[in-house]
């Protein structure tokens, strides 16, 4: 029987959910065994080559791309996951969310203190470029989110547990010790 | 704005009292039309406490603003019965007039126009608060008339055309309001001769007067009916340095005046209903927690204070009873739902924020100034005074085994007479809709939006504790109404009055009314419908006051009893529908950096 197959992704979020998923430490041996990773950071798989089991997201939507990638994991993963409170919530990127976008563009390409005064002020239109949304949002109200896991980031505890009841087609039962947070 | 002079006298007239800065603030906001930042700090100064203590209590109420309010701030009632009565169209004429929008003060600083929650004027929708002073029953053309009046300078009470009827017409209130009082009961509402309840109480001992309440088996009259005469026991039994009776006027729940009718008709029997309670606990002294709303009626209330002095029914002595004195005070809010919580009301009366307290302690034993407290609704010390006068086994007669006595409804729109009755309880719905004329509606509101809304299939069922539990709000919905405008005003309501401090409650509440509007809006799912219910049970659970555990109500309700109305709105056919539209949520940036979606849009790959 083929192994069970994970794919990752790091929206807008800062790579820390995935750090604390990485501090598994030496289960991630164990792990190996167990699946196999198709499109993620962790072995720099670029694009869905098969479908996919579990689809693990870090991040909320901030751009057209993001949009994208999140839309390509929920058509190739029949789980999707939610990875700690900024594909949950939106987390410290949906600050921006009440400050009307002209206002952040301006402020970080126009007035920021490292804009050097003798350059000219240019606006990055470049349609290579991804497009910013008018505001960020949590992955839930773009596609349907299956699980949530909680934290900034989650504990690696809780990433294992997760995964690994998933796995085994238990169902997640997670201790009050690793949903608390204070 | 001269605001120095106006602290300094505000301080003065209240003694540098910090526990009495709602009564400083609504000074300032009064004379000055807000309460601005110096004014903030000013006062934060002369009373010797920070800033943001004051600036915390200023922000709380939303009849205090930081910027002014208008040298006539209108607050033009926006819950559903006034809308159902034309609100729009008032609203609209008002703007016109005016020349600026709901939430602007014209450039002149003359007229502002604000939103607000119920006034407790549902039975003669729409209506306002222009400076304090009411305006009821409003259509375009009055408020166009109110406004040339406003241009003009006038004061609002010179405004008033005509009087209500019974006291409302009295030289010192001189108000529109109408009682529309449709049914007299033999308690709350029959004539009260003052002294024949405080002087059959001074011949009993306090113990013998908690007896003959616990024998009438009066239940609190505020919704939760928590028995009268065992709270009055808990709190006489605490040890304190004091005892207080506070009364809760500040009904603020959605549909309900009927205390507003008590307090214009009966005032005399409710104060004496405190002095039953003062006597019965051990209490020297009173507390009437008015709502800001109800500021009309205080020099009113002030004069039958004065009186039932005079007459030896309030002071020293009272009744000729030696070693027995008590005496009452008016404190006013000035705009907050939570308040009605009695632990919110007890801090906003010491001159907080009116957010909840943990509890236990429990009133009883660490109420008003952190002092063994009876707190009680108005109906419940009027249907006191009333056990004193007429005996606890007479009060028990009446009503149900278990719902004791009458109870008092305030009954409001889509009926042909709206307006206050008392009824024994144990009354159906169907029987009430009879009287008040109202036998076509779709559904009924038994409780405001943090009770009950019920179908047409269950118009048999009783008002009572043990069915219909209702703090005497009851709104009936026409088959012309849409249902989910009605959900979706008290949902607003909601999220307006959470006073922030539990997250379920502050969060969850607006959480809920956008998933409300996403299935509004036909872009639901059946699992929308599912994370309303298991949303809502969240917040019931976790929020700490009542506020939060009967917030979600209006949609949970509906859902239980109006289930096809949800089903028929959602599409069944799909499991997870976004409200999510990429070209929208790009729109702004592609404006300013003239990006183009086609090249990025997952969709539309090749466009």
């Amino acid at each position: 029987m083929s192994k069970p197959v994970i794919a990752t992704a790091s929206l807008a979020g800062c790579f820390g959910c995935h750090m604390s998923f990485l501090d598994i430490d030496e289960r991630i041996l164990d792990l190996i065994d167990l699946v196999e990773f198709n499109k993620s950071p962790i072995d720099d798989i670029k694009t869905f080559t098969k479908p996919v089991d579990v689809g693990i997201i870090e991040g909320g939507c901030c751009n057209s791309e993001n949009v994208e990638v999140l839309r390509e994991f929920r058509k190739h993963c029949k789980v999707l996951i939610s990875l700690g409170e900024c594909a949950i919530m939106g987390g410290l990127p949906a600050m921006r969310n009440g400050i009307p976008v002209r206002e952040c563009l301006e402020e970080a390409y126009f007035h920021s203190p490292t804009i050097d005064p003798a350059d000219p002020r240019l606006m990055p239109g470049d349609e290579d470029l991804p497009i910013i949304l008018d505001k960020v949002y949590p992955l839930h109200e773009i596609v349907k989110i299956d699980a949530y896991l909680p934290g900034c980031p989650p504990s690696a505890d809780l990433i294992w547990k997760a995964l690994t009841s998933l796995l085994e087609g238990k169902p997640l039962e997670i201790p009050y010790s690793l949903l608390k947070f204070d | 704005m001269p605001s120095k002079g106006l602290v300094t006298a505000a301080l003065g007239r209240h003694r540098h009292d910090r526990a009495r800065l709602i009564d400083i603030l609504r000074d300032i906001q009064a004379q000055a039309g807000c309460v601005s930042p110096e004014a903030v700090a000013e006062i934060a100064a002369g009373l010797g406490v920070s800033t943001v203590a004051v600036e915390g209590v200023a922000t709380f109420y939303h009849f205090f603003s930081a910027r002014p309010a208008g040298t006539y701030a209108v607050y033009l009632n926006d819950n559903i019965v006034s809308v159902m009565k034309g609100r729009a169209a008032v609203a609209a004429a008002f703007e016109k007039a005016v020349g600026c929008k709901f939430g602007e003060t014209t450039p002149d600083g003359r007229i502002g126009l604000h939103r607000t929650s119920c006034i407790g004027m549902n039975d003669q929708e729409p209506a306002a608060l222009i400076n304090g002073v009411v305006f009821t029953s409003l259509t375009p053309a009055k408020a166009r008339v109110i406004v040339e009046g406003m241009k003009a300078g006038m004061d609002p009470k010179a405004m008033v055309a005509s009087f209500g009827d019974g006291a409302n017409a009295s030289k010192i209130v001189r108000a529109m309001v109408k009682n529309n009082i449709r049914k007299e009961g033999p308690v709350v509402l029959a004539p009260f001769r003052s002294g024949s309840a405080i002087k059959k109480a001074v011949k009993l001992t306090p113990e013998e007067v908690i007896a003959e309440v616990k024998k009438s088996n009066l239940l609190g009259r505020g919704g939760a009916g928590f028995p009268t005469g065992l709270k009055w026991e808990f709190c006489r039994r605490e040890k304190g340095e004091a005892h207080y009776v506070v009364c809760n006027a500040d009904e603020g729940e959605p549909g309900t005046f009927k205390d507003r009718v008590i307090l214009t008709e009966r005032p005399h029997l409710l104060f004496e209903g405190m002095a039953v309670a003062g006597y019965a606990v051990g209490a020297k002294e009173g507390v009437l927690y008015l709502r800001a709303e109800y500021a009309y009626l205080l020099p009113y209330l002030q004069k039958v204070l004065a009186d039932l002095r005079k007459k030896g029914l309030l002071g020293k002595k009272i009744a000729g009873k030696t070693g027995f004195s008590f005496d009452i005070t008016i404190k006013l809010g000035a705009g907050a739902y939570v308040c009605g919580e009695e632990s919110a009301l007890l801090q906003s009366a010491q001159g907080e924020r009116g957010e909840p307290r943990d509890r236990p302690p429990f009133p009883v034993s660490s109420g008003y100034r952190f002092l063994p407290t009876t707190v009680n609704n108005v109906e419940t010390l009027c249907a006191a005074a009333r056990i004193l006068e007429k005996g606890g086994a007479w009060f028990k007669d009446m009503g149900t085994a278990r719902s004791a006595g009458t109870k008092v409804l305030s009954v409001s729109g889509d009926c042909k007479k709206p307006g206050v009755y008392e009824v024994p309880f144990g009354l159906t719905v169907r029987r009430l809709l009879e009287m008040a004329g109202g036998t076509d509606a779709r559904a009924v509101q038994v409780g405001g939006p943090s009770g009950c809304c019920i179908s047409r299939g269950q118009f048999d069922r009783a008002i009572a504790f043990e069915d219909l539990a209702t703090g005497g709000s009851v709104i009936v919905i026409g088959p012309q109404r849409k249902l989910f405008e009605v959900i979706h005003n008290f949902m607003e309501f909601f999220v307006e009055e959470s006073c922030g401090w539990c997250v379920p409650c502050r969060a969850g509440n607006p959480l809920l009314l956008r998933k409300l509007e996403k299935i509004m809006s036909g872009k639901g799912t059946p699992s929308d419908i599912a994370d309303l219910e298991s949303w809502g049970k969240t917040i019931k659970a976790m929020s700490r006051c009542g506020l939060g555990q009967t917030s979600p109500n209006p949609i949970l309700t509906t859902i239980q009893n109006f289930r096809e109305l949800y089903e028929s709105k959602v599409d069944r056919n799909r499991d997870f529908k976004p409200e999510f539209d990429l070209a929208e949520s790009v729109k702004a940036a592609s404006e300013i950096t003239g990006q183009k979606l086609a090249a990025h849009d997952p969709e539309n790959p090749h466009a």
